[in-house]
């Protein structure tokens, strides 16, 4: 059935003018219309944050559930239910603070989810207070004087949890997001995309780099399947490999040609070096980094059930008790 | 030699972890149940996994009580002991009565065994007191290497045999028939025939040499049986027989059982159990956590499934969080506690019934979610079957309360017939609903409808954000959550659970007796005692606690006297307190971590009668 993004809506969104959030949500709209899924065999669920409002704004099936455990309550549904596409939306609170233990088992597992991560690097729903991805040294409510830790890097956290998909776009930019989401429907498994999500409020300009369309020209690099890895206003940098890392360079600079910029690909099964793409601070990789095919669990749980139903021969319950040590009193 | 009659005994058979005695307790009972006699069995594990072999420590007993009628608890003391090793006697003794036979094999009673047991004498029975006319004295290993000399099995084998030996004693003791031992056998071993052949022929040995030397005994007792009620029988563990009435729930509600868990003692083996039964569909995840266990048992129950989080105390704590937004998400949940002795990781293999006000408030808000808890082992079948209806039919979580006691112990379960069981009926969300339906509407009774993904025209969110009752959107209005938490409460209180029945001397007990769950066994034996010593006593045992049963004050304001008598310090007497105007009673509570014992039960409740 051909869908339209209003098909998809569903209320006035009540996030701040200018957040991140409403950007995402039309892209969401429109990649699920582009999906095709029925909106009665979807469902979107959530933590709690702001970002984690998003389900209330679908026509879907949906749960604004509590803080951090979406992942696993995505993970339960989908289990019981396999035919339900699930998308489990967080911000980077709920999926990688209180709900960090989830994120990583999710991906270990290989759940079938679409897991989305909107990143602002704060706390808004709270008010502003630093989070599991704000830099070392960032100043907020309750980090007066900087803060004294390291963030989490997602894209490591979900290789680290043996994740097969990572993708990452700008909230703002709307084909490019559209793009990652797809994807994520069409790979089988925990699909984790990171959406660079600026929060008006509490810490604007956080992506300013790489949030418009400029920044992003001077500053991202869009990954894709087989091709080169070039980027620049006029394709005139390139991903070169650089003893164990790799380097940024400009073609025809210091002896560099594009025959030495590198073909991505996502593809791979080894993450190292699309892992060392995932963490490039200049440019900023957006797009598929990794898309590696795995069984997937609720796929495994299913075929095992067939498979002992097969092999054995008590298929109800009173076959069961049948199964028993009996005896008999007359 | 003579034959006496005993209306009931306990047998205690111990021994070193490897040395199968829950197995041989096992089939001693299931051949007592078979000639229909009644039975109560109670394993004791060693709380090490791997205690050294002989030392005090890995010493596991399992003690089995049977009798020509009722028999309601595994005993509080032994008339036979089966001790397999110095470390074994030394522990167990102290669970024999006064005058019980001990069985020993006097070949794990040498210097080093005496040793690992921290004896310090070669005089071990003196050591300890025990009047050695009581002793059955047997070279147990020597005879059983004797009687499979001719086997071709390997010595390591052998001793595997050693609990058949002991078995076959005590079934000479009791006079009991060796071919039904014999058929379990085969059966049990059924595709390993050499091992039932040579467990037969140890099993016959131990019976042979009980009978021929007399030993040092002078009877065998016959326990004949009373009230036999014809039907087909097994063993049952209360964890085994939860996770039975899980699995008839569903089959009955026609939907896919799902279990999210995290292993914890003493509630893994429903864990266990469940994950063995996949040929009937049934799913199991092993989660990451106590959280993500009930996380996802309520994601699958919002997809369409019956939804079972099993743990004990400890993952109670952390799954409330979950539990309390299936309160307000209004979505079917089972919630099995296993309860062990607390607080933090307190007493893992212990049991307690300390969970109770955790179980009826340990959540912010209010929470109203219904609570009922198992008698017995067997008595977990029906009682997990009526947590999953309850849980179905009403759209709420429903806490089902066992304990270490009533899971690790076992009955003979007469096969159900899942025919007789009444019919699971959700309240799905009507078609012609399409169209109007939000939510929060409910039936007549107050229940929310479930709308399950996949139904075209149903699409809704839920969430633990307060809604507003017409519309389901989200609501801060005073008014609206005000009506939507006395809406949730109604429907708790709108659930229908039988009267409270009263046991004994219903209409002139001097004084009531009073317990929940997993006590039943004890209180009504110490009634039972009571009773026969001429004492007017009755006993009202809860199963529903939350929603309390109709007639509950009405039955507690009867009786001169009452007792509430429970292994907490006067959990369900405040609950009962603050449910019934003037409610005073008098007090009975112990926190060992271990059962009540009957006697002290009889004398505790005879001076409340006296006073």
């Amino acid at each position: 059935m051909a869908y339209t993004q209003n098909d998809f809506k569903k209320g006035q969104p009540r996030w701040c003018p200018g957040c991140g959030d409403h950007f995402f949500l039309a892209s969401l709209h429109k990649a699920m219309a582009e999906i095709g899924v029925d909106p009665w065999n979807t469902a979107v669920i959530s933590g709690i944050g702001c970002s984690s409002r998003l389900p209330h704004y679908m026509a879907t099936y949906g749960m604004n559930t509590i803080h951090g455990r979406a992942a696993a309550i995505a993970t339960g549904a989908k289990v019981a239910n396999p035919n339900l596409t699930v998308w489990q939306v967080s911000g980077d609170g709920d999926g990688l603070a209180i709900g960090g233990n989830h994120f990583i088992h999710a991906n270990r597992r290989n759940i079938n989810l679409n897991m989305i991560l909107l990143n602002n690097r704060i706390y808004g729903l709270t008010k502003g207070q630093y989070s599991p991805t704000s830099p070392r040294g960032f100043v907020s409510k309750s980090s007066p004087y900087g803060t004294v830790e390291d963030p989490f890097r997602p894209a490591e956290l979900c290789f680290g949890a043996r994740g097969h998909f990572f993708a990452r776009a700008v909230a703002t930019d709307a084909p490019g997001t559209i793009e990652i989401l797809k994807a994520a429907y069409e790979h089988k498994g925990a699909s984790v995309c990171e959406i660079l999500q600026n929060c008006v409020i509490f810490n604007n300009g956080t992506h300013d780099a790489v949030y418009d369309k400029a920044g992003r020209a001077k500053n991202a690099i869009y990954l894709k399947h087989g091709e080169k890895m070039l980027f620049g206003e006029n394709n005139e940098y390139g991903i070169v490999q650089d003893g164990f890392g790799l380097k940024a360079v400009k073609l025809g600079e210091d002896g560099y040609t594009e025959a030495d910029v590198l073909v991505h690909d996502a593809k791979c099964e080894d993450n190292t070096l699309q892992l060392k793409l995932a963490e490039m601070e200049w440019p900023v990789a957006l797009g598929v980094i990794r898309d590696v095919e795995a069984p997937t669990y609720d796929d495994c749980v299913t075929a095992q059930i067939e498979e002992v139903k097969a092999q054995k021969k008590y298929h109800n319950f009173s076959e069961l008790l049948e199964t028993n040590d009996i005896w008999e009193v007359k | 030699m003579e034959i006496k009659e005993k209306e009931s005994v306990v047998v205690r058979f111990s021994g070193d972890s490897g040395d199968g005695m829950q197995l041989a307790g096992n089939i001693f009972s299931t051949v007592s149940a078979t000639v229909g006699n009644s039975i109560s069995t109670f394993p004791d594990y060693p709380a090490d996994i791997r205690a050294p072999q002989g030392s005090l420590t890995g010493v596991s007993g399992f003690q089995v009580h049977i009798g020509a009628g009722q028999v309601f608890t595994p005993g509080d003391q032994c008339d036979v002991l089966v001790a397999m090793n110095a470390a074994a006697l030394k522990t167990q003794y102290k669970f024999a009565k006064a005058g019980a036979a001990i069985i020993i094999d006097t070949d794990s009673f040498g210097p080093k065994d005496l040793e690992k047991a921290q004896f310090n004498t070669e005089d071990y029975l003196g050591e300890m007191n025990i009047d050695p006319d009581r002793v059955i004295a047997c070279p147990l290993t020597t005879m059983v290497k004797d009687c499979l000399a001719d086997s071709g099995m390997d010595v390591k084998s052998m001793m595997k045999c050693r609990n058949m030996f002991a078995l076959g004693l005590v079934c000479w003791l009791f006079d009991r028939d060796l071919e039904i031992a014999f058929n379990f056998l085969k059966e049990k071993f059924a595709k390993k025939p050499g091992i039932a052949e040579a467990n037969i022929k140890v099993i016959q040995a131990g019976y042979d040499y009980g009978h021929n030397t007399h030993s040092s005994v002078a009877n065998v007792y016959r326990i004949e049986t009373k009230n036999k009620v014809p039907g087909r029988y097994m063993d049952i563990t209360g964890n085994k027989a939860t996770a039975y009435g899980f699995i008839a729930a569903a089959e009955k509600a026609g939907l896919k059982l799902y279990l999210g868990s995290y292993p914890i003692t003493p509630a893994t083996d429903v864990l266990h159990e469940l994950s063995k039964h996949k040929s009937l569909g049934v799913t199991t995840v092993q989660c990451e956590d106590e959280i993500s266990g009930c996380a996802s048992a309520l994601g699958a129950s919002f997809a369409g499934a019956l939804a079972i989080t099993s743990t004990s105390g400890p993952g109670i704590c952390l799954k409330s969080e979950a539990m309390n937004l299936a309160v307000i998400m209004e979505l079917p949940l089972v919630v099995l506690d296993v309860q062990r002795g607390g607080p933090a990781t307190g007493l893992p293999t212990k049991s307690e019934q300390t969970d109770l006000l955790q179980a009826l408030f340990g959540r912010n808000g209010e929470s109203p979610m219904p609570v009922i808890a198992a008698a017995s082992p067997t008595d977990c079948f029906d009682t997990a079957f009526a947590a999953c209806k309850m849980a179905l039919e009403h759209m709420t979580p429903v806490i089902l309360m066992t304990d270490a006691y009533v899971a690790n112990g076992s009955g003979a379960f007469k096969l159900p017939n899942l025919a007789e069981y009444p019919a699971i009926n959700p309240p799905y969300v009507p078609e012609e609903m399409k169209g109007i339906w939000t939510p929060y509407m409910r039936a007549e009774n107050g229940t929310r409808y479930w709308a399950v993904p996949g139904r075209q025209g149903f699409e809704h969110i839920l969430g633990g954000l307060e809604k507003d009752d017409k519309t389901g959107a989200i609501s801060t209005n005073p008014e609206n959550h005000d009506l939507m938490t006395r809406k949730r409460q109604a429907k708790i209180d709108a659930i229908q659970v039988p009267d409270l029945e009263v046991l004994g001397d219903k209409d002139d007990a001097e004084l009531l007796i009073v317990g929940f769950g997993g006590t039943y066994g004890h209180l009504h034996a110490a009634m039972d005692e009571m009773r026969a010593a001429g004492k007017k006593i009755a006993l009202a045992h809860f199963k529903f606690i939350n929603p309390l049963p109709k007639n509950t004050a009405e039955v507690l304001k009867k009786y001169p006297k009452v007792v509430v008598a429970e292994q907490n310090m006067g959990q369900l007497a405040g609950w009962l307190r603050m449910k019934v105007d003037g409610f005073v009673p008098y007090q009975f509570n112990q926190v060992k971590g271990q059962p009540f014992v009957v006697a002290e039960l009889v004398e505790n409740f005879t001076q409340l009668i006296n006073k």
